[in-house]
């Protein structure tokens, strides 16, 4: 660290960067849909449409940034404890368990109970399956990344057994539940939006967006204002100063992943309980993975979490709405783009540093002459 | 017929910044003849070693190989002009075999089958020449250390050195693996190579080296025939001469002992004795000052003392109350709240957490005091004003707590852990490195605070790698060599020559029969 | 900087009005493919190609979409249904739900679903009796097996497969009433349909234990059962579409699935007016399905078979022979 010369400013660091890994991310996927034969003009401004143009498109962004949200945050909180949490995805189908569980248990006699339930059930069951990894990182040494990644594989395992038997809709021949019991679905945006008077175009945009932001809320105030974030940075940086003041970091990693589990976990309200309605074999679908993407590129800060997930979740519907318009763009084309944003904007967040500190070094070098 | 000497360097400087690492460093190193180097940590051994090895590039001064004003630009150049070195740190592939680590690096452009062929063919003549026997074909993991440190040799050999740079080889090695080191040595000696061997300890300059050459703080303070010195006059050349001392000193109060280490063992990571029946009192208004030679058991006591470590055997007692002392140094947490501060010996790796704010750092280990933290949320105002005490008593500069802590001086995240550590006027101190990596302005201040402290009638146990430091500061001074106490001696007793060969654990018993009065209380 | 960026602007706002405008054709009919994609030399290319046809007779485009997951099955049906497509046909049973929940929301929308059942009022349902159809195949595999062991690999075990496979066992045992069964299924969630590794793996066991014929029911899984038994010199019926090209002379027949003609139906039907709602059951009467037979398996049918295949057909369509059916082969909801 003392070898970097120069510093950026904050707002270069958190602004000018992720716009210019966009920027690439956009100018090479151009590229894709140029050696197709189409104009990338109009699939950037298709992209756009698709994803902020009208309200629908709006809903849609905003509900798959949901998604985002949960599993950046969980990825987050993970690696602010020193872990890589790599077993979102994993997490996120258990959690999906422990709502469907939660919902069949109390029925639709008490809808909002339900839902409560449902809710802590999502974490609880996202918690409990980080557990494990997290109990053997802490007191054996077992690598996360590997045993998170073991664990997705259970997960999915698990969950295609239970919907193909004892979860599996009567007479359905989809590896899925049956429908929730009547009244147990969180609120949608346009339902709450009509109660305040407002119409707003129906979409699967529901509560837990509300849910998602207060938790990104959490996960700030955890960090930044009580002692067991203290704890977590201070193990995450530096575990050998940890143990110097008399931090547990077995403790430490324990809840910690646990935390980031029940994050993920969170993830099936919106996918399941905001939309879906029942508990479908994948409906994770790599969010969790993608959690990792948005989580780094957010500089793992729930703000930067929030705002990463926006535009992952832009990405997504518009590259959907893409593939919708133009035939020739086929649903592997908008896979690609997609991959290619989150290449450069998550998975290479340091690609333009060396540039742009030399580039601001020599500016500010002038200036101050 | 004059030969011209194997190297020789000619007022060779090296800066870091603004410390001279090595200053006007001249060294003859005949043909064929085995040269000693000692010196204490951090005296610039290393530094010199890395010049001549083409790591690092002097400032100024010349460097001559066998007769030549050459520079060496990196360690491929050094190799080329004969000169190779053994690290005490093995540089070796370990799933490779031993062939494959020889030919690495040195494989030419052909196939590696054929490189090896030739290999084999030129390592049976250095094998015979040099009466090697090693297992060409088991992979480097299965050996033990003393074969690979001779793979390293051989390595040397192989790629045509004159001069081998031995850098504190016995380090590593059990006592018989080091007698075949020696034998080694002057086999190789025979056969008209020329040695350079880098040690700290004084025996073994005496038993296999030509000449010496003391080094202490990057100045060259004597050179001579082994023949023509003594360990005792090494050692005194080694420490440097007693500083003056300038603080006066209030009496130690010899009562209950304030901290009190009684037939203490404990295990290394490595689960090594580490410590070996320690026994010592620690009381208030005096400081008490562990000296050795690094790696002879100061960390480990530090760790036990601070609650870091569990002893194996043994116990630890606080204020002579010793039975919760169990509990109480097994907690970091407890042990600062009975009143015992700690200044970690490595600060970037434990002290602090270098990329968080000054502010945070302020708190660790005292994260949990009420005074910080209630009902699990942290009071940012009472830490902010608590940091902003410390930079203002302690005069840390740049005064922004928000900086991350390593973006501030040596000097100044030692003072900030300093005031971290009194804030709560804790009676014991446990001080680790005092001053290591600390600018000469506030080395000064940290050590009248130390005095300051003994003056206020705190119990202070300090270990430090400079001598001169602990001569200045401490009552007495207690010497750990190989994990064992080899004796206490009070300051008066005190000379360089004494503590300087307890460090290298020779004639200990000899010299200190009458300094141990600390224990008789 | 700045100029550059009010001609992106620019650019964008050019470029967006023509791709609203794109669709004023009269006529806007839609294809909803299933997971496994357009082209998996099957159930969704059929569907594709009935399109096709009705493109080319017509004149008039089609807009079809792929989803990458079940999630988008309601997206992009709620999608097409804003923007006033006039028919949207849906393939596979995995709509079942997503059109129901769209069909509620568009009453003035016509959808048109495959393979699942819908009961509302502007949804018309298409299903198969692939039992008849398989009750065919499985007399051309009585007829032609030498070993008296036949295969039966189903994508997954689910009620729309048995029903496969229970006609298929009844048309063998039409013919001969001393053959032996095995049967596999790929898999136990969707994935299955796309695992013709793990189905030619199945494939070749079922050979390496004496069968000499396999029909596999398992989407673009068969690829994998034709492929194993080319490898090991048997044969293999394909499903859906006609899969006799795959390995010519390695294939049977093919139990076909008229998803084409469903489809063109569906978008003809729409044009001119005379679509309706309710339940279109596709069986041998309507065509809708058939055994596959052409010049790549020509040498494999004898005339005789055909012979015998034809008086079945007839039987069947008459009502003489009753192929058993299963319950809830089209139900996913």
């Amino acid at each position: 660290m003392s070898g970097s010369a120069t510093k950026l400013p904050g707002v270069l660091e958190s602004v000018l960067m992720p716009m210019l890994n966009i920027l690439v991310a956009l100018l090479a996927s151009g590229l894709v849909v140029l050696a197709l034969g189409e104009d990338p003009v109009v699939v950037l401004s298709l992209l756009i449409e698709g994803a902020f143009g009208y309200e629908e498109a709006i809903g849609y962004t905003f509900y798959y940034a949901t998604n985002f949200i949960f599993t950046g945050l969980a990825v987050s909180v993970a690696f602010h404890a020193g872990h890589f949490n790599i077993g979102g995805e994993g997490q996120a189908m258990l959690g999906g368990l422990g709502l469907t569980l939660a919902v069949f248990w109390l029925g639709s006699s008490a809808p909002v109970l339900s839902i409560i339930l449902a809710v802590f059930g999502a974490a609880l069951f996202g918690a409990a399956w980080a557990f494990i990894p997290a109990w053997l990182q802490a007191h054996r040494g077992s690598h996360v990344v590997i045993t998170t990644i073991m664990f997705n594989f259970i997960a999915s395992a698990l969950l295609a057994y239970l919907l193909v038997g004892p979860l599996q809709r009567p007479g359905g021949q989809m590896p899925e539940s049956s429908d929730f019991p009547d009244g147990t679905a969180l609120p949608q945006f346009h339902e709450l939006m009509e109660i305040l008077g407002i119409s707003f175009e129906q979409s699967p945009l529901n509560l837990s967006f509300l849910i998602a932001l207060l938790a990104a809320f959490g996960v700030w105030f955890l960090l930044a204002r009580t002692r067991f974030g203290y704890e977590m940075r201070v193990t995450g940086q530096n575990s050998d100063a940890a143990k110097f003041a008399g931090i547990s970091v077995p403790r430490v990693t324990v809840i910690a992943l646990m935390m980031s589990g029940a994050l993920a976990g969170m993830m099936g309200l919106n996918e399941l309980l905001g939309e879906q309605l029942r508990l479908i074999g994948n409906f994770t679908l790599g969010y969790g993975f993608v959690g990792i993407a948005v989580a780094f590129m957010g500089r793992n800060h729930p703000v930067g979490i929030v705002l990463a997930a926006i535009l992952f979740g832009a990405v997504y519907q518009g590259g959907a709405e893409i593939g919708f318009e133009i035939p020739k763009i086929t649903r592997d084309m908008s896979v690609v783009i997609q991959g290619l944003v989150i290449l450069f904007a998550g998975a290479m967040p340091h690609l333009f540093r060396r540039p742009v500190t030399a580039l601001y070094a020599r500016f500010a070098g002038k200036g101050n002459k | 017929m004059h030969v011209a000497p194997a190297i020789e360097t000619r007022d060779l400087c090296k800066r870091f910044g603004d410390v001279k690492a090595n200053d006007n460093v001249s060294l003859v190193v005949d043909q064929g003849s085995v040269h000693g180097i000692v010196g204490e940590n951090g005296a610039g051994k290393s530094t010199l070693l890395k010049m001549l090895f083409g790591f690092y590039q002097p400032n100024s001064g010349d460097l001559i190989v066998n007769g030549e004003h050459i520079s060496l630009g990196s360690p491929a150049e050094a190799m080329a002009a004969g000169i190779a070195m053994v690290h005490q740190h093995f540089m070796l592939v370990e799933p490779f075999t031993v062939l494959e680590n020889i030919v690495l690096g040195a494989e030419g452009q052909g196939l590696l089958k054929q490189a090896e062929i030739d290999a084999k063919a030129k390592l049976k003549g250095l094998e015979q020449q040099f009466g090697f026997d090693l297992p060409f074909d088991q992979p480097v993991s299965q050996l033990s250390v003393g074969e690979r440190q001779r793979v390293e040799i051989l390595k040397a050999l192989f790629r045509g050195a004159d001069t081998l740079i031995l850098d504190e080889p016995t380090a590593v090695l059990t006592p018989q693996e080091c007698d075949q080191l020696f034998e080694l040595i002057k086999l190789l000696k025979s056969r008209g190579k020329t040695i350079l061997f880098v040690t700290h300890k004084l025996h073994e300059i005496m038993a296999v080296t030509d000449s010496v050459t003391v080094i202490r703080a990057g100045r060259v303070i004597v050179r001579t025939d082994t023949a023509s010195t003594s360990p005792e006059a090494l050692a005194e050349a080694m420490v440097g001469s007693k500083i003056s001392r300038s603080v006066t000193r209030a009496d130690t109060d010899h009562g209950i002992p304030r901290l009190s280490v009684q037939n203490v063992s404990a295990l290394s990571d490595h689960s090594h004795r580490a410590l070996q029946n320690i026994s010592f009192d620690l009381f208030d208004g005096e400081v008490l000052g562990v000296a050795g030679v690094a790696g002879n058991g100061q960390t480990e006591l530090l760790e036990v003392l601070t609650g870091l470590r569990r002893v194996s055997d043994g116990f630890v007692s606080l204020s002579g109350e010793a039975t919760n002392s169990k509990d109480v140094f097994t907690d970091p947490i407890s042990l600062r709240r009975a009143g015992v501060g700690h200044v970690a010996e490595d600060r970037l790796k434990s002290g602090v957490v270098a990329s968080m704010s000054a502010r945070e750092n302020a708190i660790l280990g005292y994260h949990r005091e009420a005074d910080f933290c209630r009902g699990g949320l942290m009071r940012l105002s009472a830490i902010d004003q608590a940091a902003n005490d410390y930079f203002e008593n302690q005069d840390v500069r740049p005064r922004n707590p928000d900086l991350p802590v390593a973006s501030f001086s040596g000097g100044n995240q030692q003072k900030l852990v300093i005031a971290r550590e009194i804030a709560r006027d804790p009676q014991t101190l446990i001080v680790g490195q005092p001053t290591r990596g600390v600018d000469i302005g506030a080395v000064t201040k940290i050590h009248d605070q130390i005095t300051a402290l003994r003056n206020a009638g705190k119990a202070l146990l300090v270990v430090s790698a400079d001598l001169d430091e602990l001569m200045a500061i401490s009552d007495r001074i207690a010497v750990l060599c190989d994990g064992k106490l080899v004796g206490i001696v009070p300051i008066s007793e005190a000379d360089e020559r004494t503590i300087g060969l307890m460090m290298a654990g020779s004639a200990a018993s000899s010299l200190v029969g009458s300094a141990t009065e600390g224990q008789d209380q | 900087m700045k100029k550059l960026v009010i001609r992106v602007v620019a650019a964008v706002v050019v470029c967006l009005a023509p791709a609203f405008s794109a669709f004023g054709q009269s006529f806007d009919p839609v294809l909803l493919y299933d997971i496994g994609g357009k082209f998996d030399k099957s159930f969704n290319e059929a569907a594709f190609r009935g399109a096709e046809r009705f493109s080319k007779d017509t004149g008039i485009s089609f807009r079809d979409f792929e989803p990458n997951s079940e999630t988008q099955y309601e997206q992009a049906l709620k999608r097409f249904a804003r923007r006033k497509a006039d028919v949207i046909v849906a393939v596979g049973v995995g709509y079942s739900v997503a059109v129901r929940n769209v069909a509620k929301r568009y009453p003035n929308i016509k959808f048109t679903v495959i393979d699942a059942v819908i009961d509302l009022p502007n949804v018309q349902s298409i299903t198969f009796k692939e039992n008849e159809g398989s009750f065919l195949v499985g007399m051309i595999a009585g007829l032609s097996t030498k070993s008296g062991k036949l295969g039966f690999i189903g994508g997954m075990d689910i009620p729309l497969i048995d029903r496969f496979k229970v006609g298929y066992k009844q048309g063998v045992a039409y013919v001969r009433d001393d053959v032996s069964f095995i049967e596999n299924y790929v898999g136990t969630t969707p994935a299955a349909w796309n695992d013709p590794i793990k189905a030619a793996e199945m494939a070749r066991s079922q050979y390496a234990r004496g069968v000499d014929i396999i029909f596999s029911a398992a989407g673009p899984s068969g690829l994998g059962v034709i492929n194993a038994a080319k490898d090991s010199g048997t044969l293999a019926i394909g499903v859906d579409s006609n899969q006799n090209h795959v390995q010519p002379g390695y294939v049977l027949t093919s139990m076909l699935k008229r998803v084409d003609l469903a489809v063109e139906q569906a978008m003809n039907s729409a044009k001119d007016g005379s679509w309706t709602s309710g339940h279109r059951v596709m069986g041998l009467p309507e065509g809708g399905v058939d055994y596959a037979l052409d010049e790549h398996n020509a040498a494999l049918i004898s005339d005789a078979m055909k012979a015998r295949l034809e008086d079945a057909r007839a039987k069947i369509i008459a009502g003489e022979i009753v192929v058993e059916d299963v319950d809830g082969g089209n139900s996913g909801h």
